[in-house]
Formats: structure tokens, sequence, C-alpha cells
């Protein structure tokens, strides 16, 4: 590729690039050459480009308009395939080898955007258009919303996974800077100098803000020499840390703040990790953003070539380019004659300052004329020339809009006064003031653990801004703990800063007037907002969405205020103001997601059997955080030929499950058993040690909350078991209970659901398998079914249990952790002349439903009582216990009520889906009134048909009749109503 | 995210806990024989104020200890935390 242009408008000198690192880029297409230290924006603008984008709603060509995140319309593509970054900023992009950008939102081409037909049609897109035009016929907006959203809008989102890494960091601060202009720096220094911990964020790459483009002195010397000498004492200082290319988004509870730092840009490559999110927790906050310069409402206030006047002084200060050839400033502040001046010393002509006040008497509308250059005072600007890039611009006395002179220039500076970069200020909770005589909001109240210094809370002169950084650094470091260290000393001279300003808008000739220029929206838009009864101005920002943008308005808010303020006949405080929330710039969801994707995202709780699972090549589930073997089919086997296989194992041979996610609780102490009896429904007084119980535990409101079986291992000691997803809720709640109400009860409450390891044998060969290996002794007569005894296991001391969770003859072994793996491979070798087969949690649930087991979760939902289960006998009489008083609620008992039934279909073949509807007549008028759902449904090798559980109203009046579920994708299908309990009702398997 | 000082660790980051809701609400005595609206309003009814709140706090990842915290709903701010037992602090004007 050859550049199609020599840096026409970099300046012969100047700047902080490195003119001896050239750098070459992309957009759209074509080679461009730049050096080190531009910013894409700067390099654009060196080579004469100022077209970069088209505008959301009307596809107006737009220019460069800003220095940086305040940008509302260089939002380019950069990258590409899987590395495609959409809505970039132009002007915060690090210039880097290779770079290759995009412009957006235009088709075919930027110069020629057929969306441009938009413009023509404006009077019909006027606010609100959406809500007026588009209501009929119904059902089209599906149509036009389509069509829409391919009209407006920004970049694409990249098709790809994202292949950048991004990290996490956190840090602790005693006092946050965030920005490092003169007041942050300032205040660094002076934090640093107390011996605090200091961080000091700032998003450009070279600290120093507004410094690096002020023609004043600080202690007598250039201020670009302050400022690296203020940087190599804070890196000299142990405690500080210095975050450069870092954007503070945010402000949350407790001096909580959320950063993001960009990687230093590698050429032609990826960095290690692309953007870090810094989460800082800082005793103090020191505040020094600066402030962001405002536009001008005026006629074709966006033509490409119209720029922010702080930003073209920036461009040509400090990036050695001229960003027009013949510039015109458009001032209503004394600031814009800074600019003006700079730009005429940095070499591009300044054809005029057109100012909107009458009176400039400033000292720095002084220096303008005494430098020559030719100032219209009392003048706007109403009018201009030029498509893609503006030609000239009309000027005429604002008293005598129709007066108008042509002033020809490629370059217009606008320069609307400053406001003060509050964003963070309000993220605490601050509420700022409005200052009339700078037309912008001020810091008000103080906000928790955050000062405000210099031009961010409206002092704008150097050397304010030097002093308060000084003071509110020393003092935030005094506040966290530290005594001020060696006091700064900074002279700044510069001439007498007057920061009132002008009108904020020029006399209108009936042209667009942008008052957000990402949105498009006009002032005629707003007004109209108001005429509709839109007057607060919450309602017309939505309206309109003006600062609704990416940019969040940053440039645009205060004239939009004017706008309503006007519209009102209210004062600008009175209108209010709308809320800034967090993040202050675009974050990207990579950096927000760090390294938790994929398999990083949740962390996987593997039991100590797993890699024997995946050995044998287990299909698994995640059921929670754990990862359970659902299944192990054998090669060319299906998950349900799997099941199938296992459930006739279980039933007829023997199986082995892995159990050792089940929850598991300690108990123990004096008032073991009290703490036992108030939190299960069901008795436990009467549990002799070496014994166990089924369980069943209610919330105060009486609804099933958890189940399981716990184990008496002594007078005061119980094993308590909950559901493998319950676990941490039930050990909370009993813990609530125990601390906060039961203070009386002496029990110690343990987790130890990962000391143990549990491997379930289940069938009626479990007895010969697990014999050989065991000094318990076994028979039916000595270890009867929900008992416990404690032994040992292929050698392993074990706790074993006789319950069953498949109505078959079945031992919980249950080891320390670390032997589980152990004894797992010795019950597979014990049991390999039975046939032994594994079971996953797919063949459990199969087992389980064929006997009518409820799985909490499934056939509970938090509104299923112990009655509703057919499980009312189980509750006590006797005794109190957490949720006895919610059983006699009204509405807890009578005809209204779900009960817990079995569903057969009527062909045998047919398997329900889980949580499938329920009807009582096969064909209802929509919407049919429903009786219920299906809760758990598989198909039963054991039964050889498709079986069912649901919750059905008043289900065991309906013992026998027939109900029907309409699929959403099939027939409606017909089932009977049958007793939940499919397989061995009379229990004679599981107590042989 | 908030800084809460536990009575048993000292200031940790919120993550590190579990919202339990308004303290001190009274589980009614002779809760058997307690109305249904008594016991309802038991179950189901908690204050929502504009302001400072005495609420429940679980230091869950840490010291796993229920404890008081007194809070204000509109800034945040917390005032003071203290244990299961200990005189309720007063809350700020």
């Amino acid at each position: 590729m050859s550049p199609s242009s020599n840096q026409d408008y970099r300046l012969a000198q100047g700047g902080r690039i490195d003119r001896e690192a050239p750098l070459r880029f992309l957009f759209d297409g074509h080679a461009y050459d730049g050096f080190a230290g531009d910013t894409l924006a700067s390099a654009l603008l060196a080579n004469g480009i100022h077209l970069v984008s088209r505008s959301f709603k009307y596809h107006r060509p737009r220019g460069i308009y800003a220095l940086g995140v305040e940008e509302p319309n260089a939002l380019v593509e950069t990258g590409i395939g899987a590395g495609i970054e959409p809505n970039a900023r132009a002007t915060t992009i690090e210039l880097s080898d290779g770079l290759i950008a995009n412009s957006q939102n235009r088709w075919p081409s930027l110069r020629f955007d057929l969306g441009a037909v938009a413009d023509l049609a404006s009077p019909l897109l006027s606010a609100g258009f959406y809500y007026k035009t588009f209501m009929s016929p119904a059902g089209g907006w599906k149509i036009y919303e389509w069509l829409i959203r391919r009209a407006a809008g920004v970049g694409r989102a990249p098709e790809l996974p994202d292949p950048d890494r991004y990290e996490h960091s956190y840090a602790h601060a005693d006092v946050l800077v965030v920005g490092a202009g003169p007041a942050g720096l300032a205040a660094a220094l002076a934090a640093g100098r107390a011996g605090a911990r200091v961080i000091l964020v700032d998003d450009q790459v070279e600290p120093g803000g507004q410094l690096l483009n002020t023609p004043y002195t600080i202690n007598g010397r250039p201020a670009p020499d302050w400022v690296a000498e203020a940087t190599a004492e804070l890196d000299r200082l142990p405690d500080v840390r210095r975050l450069a290319r870092t954007l503070a988004l945010g402000v949350y509870d407790h001096g909580y703040v959320a950063c993001v730092e960009r990687a230093i840009p590698v050429a032609q490559g990826r960095a290690r990790w692309r953007e870090r999110l810094w989460r800082v927790r800082a005793k103090e906050i020191v505040v020094a953003t600066g402030a962001i310069e405002r536009a001008i409402i005026f006629d074709g206030n966006d033509r490409p070539g119209t720029m922010l006047a702080s930003a073209a002084r920036a461009y040509a200060v400090r990036y050695g380019v001229a960003a027009g050839k013949r510039a015109v400033v458009f001032a209503n502040n004394d600031d814009a004659y800074r600019t003006a001046l700079d730009l005429a010393n940095a070499g591009v002509e300044v054809a005029a300052v057109v100012d909107l006040r009458h009176d400039l008497s400033g000292a720095l509308p002084g220096m303008a004329r005494e430098r020559g250059l030719r100032v219209l005072a009392g003048h706007g600007i109403v009018g201009g020339r030029g498509r893609t890039r503006i030609k000239a611009v009309e000027a005429a006395p604002i008293d005598d809009p129709s007066n108008r002179q042509i002033i020809e220039c490629d370059l217009l500076a606008v320069s609307g006064g400053w406001n003060p970069a509050l964003h963070l200020y309000a993220h605490a909770g601050g509420k700022a003031a409005y200052d009339s005589g700078l037309a912008a909001f001020v810091p008000g109240a103080p906000a928790d653990r955050m000062t405000i210094a210099g031009a961010a809370a409206g002092r704008f002169a150097l050397t304010d801004c030097l002093a308060d950084g000084a003071r509110l650094g020393a003092e935030a470091a005094r506040r966290a703990g530290f005594s001020a260290g060696p006091a700064l000393v900074l002279d700044a001279p510069e001439p007498e800063h007057d920061s009132r300003i002008g009108p904020v808008a020029s006399p209108s000739r009936g042209g667009k007037r942008f008052v957000d220029l990402h949105n498009d929206v006009t002032e005629a838009d707003l007004r109209l907002a108001v005429s509709e009864g839109y007057r607060s101005v919450e309602h017309a920002k939505r309206y309109t969405t003006w600062g609704m943008g990416p940019d969040q308005g940053k440039t645009g808010n205060i004239l939009g205020l004017n706008v309503l303020s006007d519209a009102l006949n209210q004062p600008v405080p009175q209108v209010g103001t709308t809320t800034f929330r967090p993040p202050y710039h675009p974050i990207s969801f990579g950096a927000l997601a760090g390294r938790e994707v994929g398999d990083l995202s949740v962390p996987t709780r593997k039991t100590p059997m797993d890699s024997w699972h995946a050995e044998a090549g287990a299909l698994f589930e995640p059921v929670g955080q754990w990862r359970r073997a659902k299944a192990y089919p054998k090669p060319g086997e299906s998950m349900h030929a799997a099941a199938d296989r296992e459930v006739r194992a279980a039933r007829e041979g023997v199986g082995l499950f892995d159990a050792s996610t089940l929850g598991k609780i300690d108990i123990r102490g004096p008032g073991a058993e009290t703490l036992i009896e108030r939190v299960y429904c069901n008795n436990f007084t009467s549990l002799k040690q070496g014994h166990a119980r089924y369980g069943l535990m209610l919330g105060e409101d009486g609804m099933v909350k958890d189940d399981g079986v716990t184990a008496r291992l002594g007078p005061d000691h119980f094993h308590m078991t909950t559901t493998t997803g319950g676990a941490a809720g039930v050990y909370v709640w009993i813990e609530d209970w125990l601390q906060t109400e039961w203070l009386d009860v002496e029990v110690f409450l343990t987790s130890v659901t990962e000391q143990w390891a549990v491997a379930t044998l289940s069938g009626p060969k479990a007895r010969q398998v697990l014999g050989p290996l065991t000094d318990v002794d076994l028979s039916a007569a000595t270890f009867p079914f929900m008992a416990f005894r404690e032994g040992r296991v292929a050698n392993i001391p074990a706790r074993i249990f006789r319950v069953s969770f498949s109505g078959d003859l079945s031992y919980e072994i249950n080891v320390p952790a670390r032997h589980g793996l152990a004894l797992w491979q010795a019950l597979m070798e014990s049991g390999r002349p039975h046939g032994i087969t594994p079971y996953g949690t797919e063949a459990l649930h199969i087992l389980r439903a064929e006997k009518g087991y409820i799985v909490v979760g499934h056939e509970t939902d938090g509104t299923i009582t112990p009655a509703d289960l057919g499980m009312e006998a189980m509750v006590s009489k006797k005794k109190d216990f957490l949720g006895r008083r919610s059983l006699t609620r009204s509405g807890m008992s009578g005809p209204e009520r779900k009960h817990l039934v079995g569903l057969m279909t009527k062909d045998p073949a047919r398997v329900l889906p889980i949580g499938a509807q329920i009807l009582e007549r096969p064909s209802e008028a929509r919407p049919a009134p429903m009786i219920g759902h299906v809760t758990s449904s598989y198909h039963s090798p054991t039964m050889k048909r498709g079986i069912a559980m649901a919750l059905v109203k008043n289900g065991r009046a309906r013992m026998g009749d027939t109900v029907y579920l309409p699929l959403l994708d099939g027939p409606t299908v017909a089932a009977e109503v049958v007793k939940p309990v499919f397989y061995d009702p009379e229990n004679a398997r599981r107590d042989g | 995210m908030l800084l809460i000082p536990c009575p048993y660790c000292g200031e940790r980051a919120e993550g590190e806990f579990r919202y339990g809701g308004e303290a001190h609400f009274r589980r009614p005595e002779n809760h058997l024989e307690a109305t249904d609206d008594a016991w309802a309003d038991y179950l189901f009814m908690r204050k929502n104020p504009k302001g400072w709140h005495r609420e429940r706090w679980l230091h869950l990842a840490g010291c796993k200890r229920w404890f008081y915290v007194v809070r204000h709903t509109v800034t945040h701010k917390i005032a003071s935390a203290y244990k299961v037992g200990d005189a309720h602090p007063d809350l700020p004007a």
C-alpha cells in the first residue's frame, strides 16, 4: 500500500508526536501516514480528513469534533474479523502501525451515502416520529422496526468470539486522584509527599492534560517541563501508582471506583491483554477530571470542519496538526481567544473571531486584537457553505441577522464555554448546582469521600487548578491519616482569566440547529417536545433522545437545557438536569467479563471420583456448580439408551452411583436433638442412635423447603444430608435461627459436604458386592432399612447408611473424601462378577420417579405443602417446628390446592415433556383454564412405558380421571390420573 | 459495592456478605395461637424505609456470623454495626 496523502496538514514543527517514528494505517481501505504519539483522529486530520462518519438518523456527513471521550461524531470500527471493535472514538484510539479503521453507518460509501435521503425527508422525522408515523397497520411495526434499525444506528457487532484477553485487578488507595492535569498532578504530589498510598489515573497516554498545550509557565518553566518533573517525583514515591491510558468510569458506594486501562497497542498484533478493569477501593477520591468544552447552537452547526475550539488548539499545539488552513473562531467567552492566539502562533491563518458578546474588555480579546486578529463583536454565525467540508461561514450582527458577510474558511472552531466534568461527582450522589455566570453546573454539597479540584469544580484558571490540587490532595491524605509533607509551591502567571460567558445560541435563520450531534437532535425537536407536553426534562430527553447517545450528551446537555429553559420560560436550575450514571464512557463486555469466560465463568466443583467418570466416558451435566455424571453411554449408545441400561442394572443386578454432592451438615452439641426437632416437621426424638430417618424441612410459610436423610451418630451428634442444590441455603437458614433466635440452643453446625465422598450401591445384588469388602454385618436382621453403621469398607473407615432413593436394596457408603476414588474402584472391582454398572443422575431420576419419590425443586416450587405432596401423615402433631403455624392458615387446604399425582399416558410410548400444562377437557377456549403441570417425566424401562408426576388441582379427587395435555409442537395427549407410585408400592424390594 | 464493617472481622467488601432484610422484627409470642393476620404480618410484611434502616447481614464468606447494620437506604451510608444481643445503637438524626 502506498500513502495517498503526505500529511499536508501536519505543521512544520511543534507537537509532542515523534516525527522519527512514522506509522502507517488504513482508513476505509486507504493507506495514510501518521506519527507515534498521534491518535487516529489527529493522524486523519494531519491528512486533511475531517469527514469520518454519517449521522445516526439523517445520515448527514460528520467530522471529527472533539479531542477525547466527549467526541460525538467520530465513531469508527477498528480491526478485522473476530477482532472488530465497533463504535470506537477516533479521538481515543492511539495510533499504531497497521491500524485498520473503517467508517460506519454509510452505504455504499462515506462520501456518497444513500441513507442521506433521510435528511431530505427530515421534516417527517421529527421527535417522536416513530410513535406518530408507524402506528398502523397493526403488526406493521415489526417491519418498520427492522427498516428503522437498519437505517439508523451505529456500528456492527462482531460476529465471532472475541480473541482478546481481558484482566481484572483490585487495588486499595488512601487517595485516588482521577485526572493527571494540573489539579490532579498537584493533588497526587501533595498526597504522595504526605506518605499516603496514592493511585493517579488518567485516560491519556501522557500525563499533563491541558498543560501539554498551554503557552504558560509554572515556576518559570514551560508547563510540560513541570509535568515531566512532577511525574518523575511521583514515580519515585514508593506508594504512588500512576496508571496511564486508564479511564475512571464509575464511582460506586464507599469509595469503590471502576477504571479501565487500555493496553499499549502492539503493532500488527495483539497485546498480552487488551483491557484491564481496575476496581479501586479508595478512602478518599480527588476528582480532577477537568472540564469539557461545549458548542454553540447555530444554523448548520454540524458541518465537517466544525470542531470544539479547544480541540483545534490541542491538535495544533499537542499533535502539530492544523485542523484547517484558514480558521474562524466562534466564541461566547474569553477562553476562545486562547485558541485563536494558539492557532495563529502555530501557523494557522485565523480569518476572524466571531463573538456573540458586545463587550470584549477582557485581557485575552485584547491580546488577540493586538496580535492583529479580526474580531467581530456582537456577531453570530447564521449559516455556512460546504457539505462534506466547511467552505465558508455566514456571520451577521446578532441584532441584524440578515446583514450577512461571507467568511471563507476550512475550519470553524467553536467555543461555547466549559462544563466541569462532574460525572464522577454525580455517581457518588453529588447534586450539582447551576452557576449562571459560567452557564454550567458546578459541584454543590460534598459527596461521600470525594473532593473536586480545579476545572472540574468550575475553577478554570491555571493558578486555581494547581492551588486546588495541592490543597485538596494534602487534605485527603490528612483525612486518610497522614500528616502533610513538604509544601508544594506553584507559581503560574497567566493573563487575567474571566470565565463569564455570553449567549449559548446564535440567531436563527431557519437552518438545522443541533443540540445533540450524535443522536441528531435539534433545537426544534426539543421545542416540539415541549409544545407536545413533554415539559419535564426527563420526558423531553426520552421523547427526543437528546443526550442518550453513546456520548451521553457530553457536549450538548447544557445547550439542550438552555433551549428547554427558553421554551418553558423557566430558569435553567428549575428545568433541572438529567442524571449522570456510570459508566462515564462505554465499556467493553470483555473488560467487564475479564477472565471469567468459558470454563472459568463459574467454578466447577468435582467429586473425588470425577476422574473415574471422565475416563469411563461419562456424559456430565451441571448441577449448580457441581458437574455430575448424567449417564455412562457406551460407544454408539444414546444417553437415553444408557440410562435405560443403567436403570435395569440397578433394578435387576447392582448399580453404583456417585452421591458425593449431597449436602452434609455435621450437627453436634447438647442442643442437637432440639435443633433437629425444630427444623424438621416430622418427629426425630424417637430416632435411636445407629438409625437414620427421612426428614422434611419447611419454611416459616409452611412450604416444603428441603428434604434429606438425617442419621443419629450419638446422643448429641447427627449427620444431616440436604439436597445438592439446597446445601448452602439450609446451612445459612439454620445458622440464622441459631444465631439470632435460639441463642439458648447449644449446638455447632459444620458443613461437611466436601469432607465425605459417597458411593451408593443399589440393587438386589448390593449385599453381595459390599459383603466381601466390609467388617459390618449386612444381614437384614442386624442391619435393617434406615439403619446406619460405622466400620471399614475396603479397609477405609466408613459410615454406611442403608437408605434408598431407588426403591431397591441400597447402601450409601460415606468415606473421607481423599479415599473416595479408592472406595469407588474397590466397589467396581468387587462388583465385577455381578455385572456392576455405574449409573448417573438420569438413571437416578428414573429410579426415584418409578417409586414416586419427590425431588425438591421438581415436585416443589416454594408453594407446595407436605399435604399437597400427600405427606401430611409425616407431619408431627405433637411438637412445634418451623412452619407449623402456617399449615393452618387459610388457603393451605381445600380443593383449590394442587396435589402430587401420577400420570399414565394412554399411549404407553408417549413421554410427556416436563412443564406441560394440564387441562380438564381436550379442547378449551383460549386462554384455557389450566389445572396443573407435569413436574417429572421419563420413559420407565422397568414399567416399559412413559410415566410422569404432576401437580394437579384437587388431584387426589381425580384418581382414574382422564386429563389432557396440549403440547406446544404436537397433539393434545390424554393421560390417566394415578397414584404417584409406579413400582413396588409395597416396598418389598427396598426392605428385603 | 458497599464496605461493611463486620463487628467480628472489620471492614469487608459487600461480596462477602449476604443480605438478610429488616432486623428485629418479632416472631409473635405463643405463635401457634397467633391470629392469621398477626402471623401473616410476621411472615410477609417488612419495613422499607427511605432513610436509616436496621438490617440483618451474614458474613458468609468470612466468619459466618449474622449481625446488624444501620444503613441509610438512600445514601448507603453505614452508621454502625452491632452483634446479636448488643444494645441497639440510636439511629442517626
